[in-house]
């Protein structure tokens, strides 16, 4: 079925689809429409909508259902995701997959709230205290919104990690004309040992996909903020808190190579623009644009996923490169990692604007 | 020959490796937690279909030591953490124990709305007018002109009445008691466990390594007899919440039942689906 959709309704539509039941939230522009669409159709497929007190309460709440067996999740924008940072630490520590969507507007504090921006990159990526990797995933269409939320949920199920939507006031509010598909893969987690003494909660064999059991199904399991050992019990000796941390790196790095997820056309040219939300939908028209005018190719490098950044796959995929332009809305947050990532003999440029506007194709025409 | 309800009340515990506590000697949750088990046992709750659910503090270690499912969460965050719990799966008795500092000044704000909401949860505040954790600060219970590790000077500050705000904010039931006042206590827990709806307990308890040493009352045991000498039962009085001196213990406050949320939201669910 053919439908018109906004980035937004995409979005809590690939949730349902993959299996979301729980949504705690607050509101906030521009990613009310997440919550209001939730608030409708959660409580007809069996599920559970709540408006919290506010961000931190959402956050751990979602985490309170998560912990008792549910796919859950939230949405808000910069000021309720940084309020959400501990909370997403939590996750990230007591090991509860969830989504959290960030539709991102301008910042500092309240900022722009009824504007673009793609200024969360890095707190996407550092924004709770602590030592970690995350996942973050990034589309620019609102098909992609539907596709990369049903994504983020599996990620979050096989690796148990809280895994983040970054979209953008552009791509949450356009509307496109989209067909859905009719069925969607979702990860099957394993079953947990039936034997309540020989389950561990943070097993670390099999990959760390290991089944796990929820509040209420005879585990008596504990969790816990605090570094833990496998069987989720506090600890402070110095190898049970290494092994913890290097766990919670493990779980990202070791599987990079099938979470990253990118996109790309043309990579043999001698300049290619590296970019990612609905910057990458300007970049697409400025490719457009200078190809016509002067036949020169020109490549372009789309993320579809932020964070583990792809660097070992970029430095491939860059090899020919002399030239990368990365454009942003923001003041050049992923262009430092493009930069430290590509040759010291490849020039890499920074297209920049921080002004609550889209950049635009002839801004990145001008780059090339 | 083992005692059958002892047998019980340690089987209630993750004894093998939890033990011993980290509590200081002489603390008064100690006494807590085993009064919240007794009283677990006494109504036949199951220890698979309980979640006991707290934040950070002393207080809220109390989890990590009872065999069920237990969720030590963030600072201040148990009620939110208990209301995702709740709503998920409904059918699970939910106990949120923590300190006046964790539930009414960071956690402050989720106590009057979860009140307010009135999910079906049990929360037991342990009142020990101190952050004890981090070593005796000031808390939002706190009498004022009290010294504190940070009111060196005296407590400027007002202090919150822990029941009067549960009220205010909607709570189904509220009681106060005492760790010297055992089985009164367990009383209180266990007309709390009962209840439907929001219900809150409030547990006047020592810490004699910080309070009580700020406050020159001295000792665990001077301590307990403070809390004898201080106490008055509600029924001795006229108003309880008029009582400035003295901790009123007893039920506060007892109101006919609403449906908690978890049964409102089952309806939205039916009217969702017409
Ligand atoms: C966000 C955050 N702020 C501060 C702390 C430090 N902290 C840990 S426990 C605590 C207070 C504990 O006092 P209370 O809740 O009254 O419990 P008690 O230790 O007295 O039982 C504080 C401030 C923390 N863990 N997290
Ligand atoms: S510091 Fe106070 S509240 Fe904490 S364990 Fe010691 S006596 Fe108890």
């Amino acid at each position: 079925m053919r439908q018109l959709l906004s980035g937004n309704e995409a979005c809590a539509i690939g949730a349902i689809r993959a299996g979301v039941r729980f949504f705690a939230g607050y509101p906030i522009t521009p990613s009310t429409e997440i919550a209001e669409y939730l608030a409708r159709e959660l409580p007809r497929v069996g599920g559970t909508f709540i408006q919290m007190e506010d961000e931190i309460g959402s956050i751990c709440c979602m985490n309170g259902a998560t912990a008792a067996g549910l796919k859950a999740m939230t949405a808000t924008s910069g000021p309720g995701f940084s309020l959400m940072q501990e909370g997403i630490g939590y996750s990230v520590m007591a090991e509860l997959p969830c989504i959290i969507v960030n539709v991102m507007r301008g910042g500092p504090a309240t900022g722009t709230p009824t504007r673009t921006s793609q200024a969360d990159v890095m707190q996407a990526r550092y924004g709770t205290h602590g030592d970690h990797p995350i996942v973050a995933l990034c589309p620019w269409s609102v098909r992609e919104c539907f596709d990369l939320t049903v994504e983020a949920v599996n990620i979050s199920e096989r690796l148990r990690i809280p895994v983040i939507v970054l979209m953008d006031e552009i791509v949450g509010h356009m509307r496109e004309v989209v067909e859905l598909p009719e069925e969607v893969k979702l990860w099957q987690p394993a079953k947990p040992k039936p034997v309540r003494e020989e389950y561990y909660h943070y097993d670390d064999t099999n990959n760390y996909d290991a089944a796990i059991a929820s509040f209420g199904e005879g585990y008596r399991i504990h969790l816990t903020g605090l570094t833990h050992r496998k069987d989720g019990f506090p600890t402070d000796e110095p190898e049970i808190i290494k092994w913890n941390l290097d766990r919670l790196r493990a779980k990202i790095e070791d599987n990079r190579s099938w979470l990253w997820d990118l996109d790309y056309q043309d990579l043999g040219s001698e300049t290619v623009i590296v970019c990612y939300g609905s910057a990458a939908r300007s970049a697409m028209e400025a490719k457009h644009q200078v190809e016509l005018k002067t036949g020169r190719r020109i490549g372009i490098l789309r993320l579809r996923m932020l964070w583990p950044f792809p660097s070992q796959r970029l430095i491939g995929l860059l090899r020919s490169a002399r030239r990368v332009i990365v454009p942003e809305m923001n003041q050049g947050q992923l262009y430092r990692e493009v930069e430290r990532t590509v040759n010291l003999n490849v020039s890499v440029v920074s297209v920049q604007r921080y002004d609550g506007e889209m950049l635009t194709p002839e801004e990145i025409v001008a780059a090339i | 020959m083992i005692d059958i309800t002892q047998d019980r009340f340690l089987n209630f515990f993750r004894l093998d490796e939890r033990f011993p506590h980290i509590l200081c000697p002489g603390c008064g949750i100690g006494t807590i937690m085993g009064t919240m088990v007794r009283a677990f046992l006494d109504l036949g709750i199951s220890q698979d279909e309980l979640c006991v659910i707290s934040g950070i503090g002393c207080s809220s270690r109390v989890p990590g030591y009872l065999d069920c499912d237990t969720f030590h969460t963030l600072h201040g965050r148990a009620l939110p953490a208990a209301t995702g719990v709740k709503l998920a799966k409904p059918e699970l008795k939910v106990v949120v124990i923590g300190g006046d500092g964790d539930i009414m000044a960071i956690g402050g704000n989720h106590f009057i709305h979860t009140a307010r909401r009135n999910l079906d949860i049990t929360v037991i505040v342990v009142n020990n007018f101190t952050y004890g954790m981090t070593g005796g600060q000031y808390s939002p219970t706190t009498p004022t002109h009290e010294k504190a590790s940070t009111a060196p000077f005296g407590n400027v500050e007002r202090s919150f009445d822990v029941c009067f705000i549960a009220k205010a904010a909607g709570a189904m039931f509220v009681a106060r008691s005492t760790t010297f006042h055992v089985a009164h206590l367990k009383k209180m827990i266990e007309l709390a466990l009962n209840k439907k709806g929001f219900s809150v307990v409030e547990v006047i308890s020592q810490c004699p390594t910080f309070y009580g040493r700020y406050q020159g009352i001295g000792d665990a045991v001077k301590m307990l007899e403070w809390l004898k000498s201080r106490s008055v039962d509600v029924s001795k009085v006229p108003d309880p919440w008029q009582v400035k001196d003295r901790f009123v213990i007893g039920v506060l406050h007892d109101q006919q039942e609403v449906p908690p949320y978890t049964e409102l939201y089952q309806s939205v669910r039916e009217r969702a689906r017409e």
